[in-house]
């Protein structure tokens, strides 16, 4: 089950935490895989990891030609891409009254308009194939808010409304969209918080703990395995039980 | 234009899997050769493509048969 031998997929956002468990979790599965973010170091650094089978191409999600670019240089590295995983994403964090527009848009720019550019440039090659998956990193916050994070709430609820039109458009391709939304996982961004911090979200998440990247990369494979191709324009909720939705 | 003809003949045949002999100028895409609205987005771009011209939204509206399509080409296309 859950065999993706043959498969080729792009991940964005591959050098950090959850992005480098989904991209070695596909790759694992016998994917292709082509790693994209914004430090090819450690592109490079995963590429060498993995071995066979895998390409890193740096690109910036904010930057429509270098998103074309990428689009066009993972189809020709792997001939062709049947997974886009969608998870590059930034925070700016701050109370709205004090929110900059600039904080605002660029954080609604990387997340929510890099994601739809990249996935319209790779969506023509899964129509004339009839194959695709599209797997859009969403957040828990993007369904039950958060203080101090009004743009990053917004991009991840607009991700969720962008992948339901965009199933509607090409289910009749045997292309499914769908969003795989964390909860709280323990990666680099969360190793900041304070034990105080810690504590007081732990409080709100009924397993007593964080998840672990490896266990988004799970719903994710899931996702863009043969045996959920009746499942579109979803949101896999990944969390603990912190939100029941 | 003969030329232009066989070619978008040509790619209407690939893009809906209909046989040549269907593929008519008064032929509808819709109505006769099976397409759905995202084939006739998908075949404006391959003749976007092929003739390396823009079909506008507006016109692209218009192109409802082969003849259609053949016509704005030839109108438009500089090769």
């Amino acid at each position: 089950m859950f065999d993706l031998t043959g498969k080729a997929a792009l991940v964005t956002g591959a050098s950090g935490g959850i992005g480098g468990a989904i991209a070695r979790a596909l790759h694992k599965q016998g994917a292709a895989v082509t790693l994209s973010g914004t430090r090819a170091e450690a592109l490079e650094r995963l590429k060498a990891e993995l071995g066979e089978r895998a390409h890193a191409v740096a690109a910036r999600m904010d930057d429509a030609a270098d998103i074309e670019r990428l689009a066009k240089q993972a189809e020709a590295a792997m001939g062709k891409i049947d997974i886009l995983v969608n998870n590059a994403g930034i925070t700016r964090d701050m109370l709205s009254m004090r929110m900059k527009d600039e904080d605002w848009e660029k954080v609604l720019q990387v997340n929510l308009t890099g994601t739809f550019r990249l996935t319209r440039a790779t969506m023509r090659g899964m129509m004339r194939r009839r194959h695709g998956r599209v797997i859009n990193i969403t957040s828990i916050v993007g369904v039950t808010g958060n203080p101090g994070q009004a743009n990053y709430a917004a991009a991840k609820a607009g991700l969720i409304g962008m992948s339901k039109s965009l199933a509607q458009e090409l289910a009749s391709r045997a292309i499914t969209v769908n969003c795989l939304a964390p909860g709280f996982i323990a990666t680099p961004m969360t190793d900041v918080l304070t034990d105080e911090q810690k504590k007081g979200i732990l409080g709100r998440v009924p397993a007593e703990r964080l998840g672990t990247p490896e266990e988004i990369a799970a719903g994710v494979v899931y996702l863009a395995s043969d045996e959920a191709a009746y499942v579109t324009g979803q949101t896999l909720h990944i969390n603990g039980g912190m939100a029941m939705i | 234009m003969s030329d232009i003809a066989e070619r978008v003949k040509k790619i209407v045949v690939e893009h809906l899997g209909v046989e040549a002999a269907q593929v008519k100028e008064d032929a509808k895409f819709i109505d006769d050769l099976g397409a759905d609205s995202l084939d006739t987005v998908e075949l404006v771009m391959a003749f976007e493509e092929e003739f390396s011209i823009e079909i506008p939204d507006d016109a692209a509206e218009k192109i409802q048969t082969v003849g259609d399509a053949i016509n704005f080409i030839n109108a438009n296309a500089k090769s």
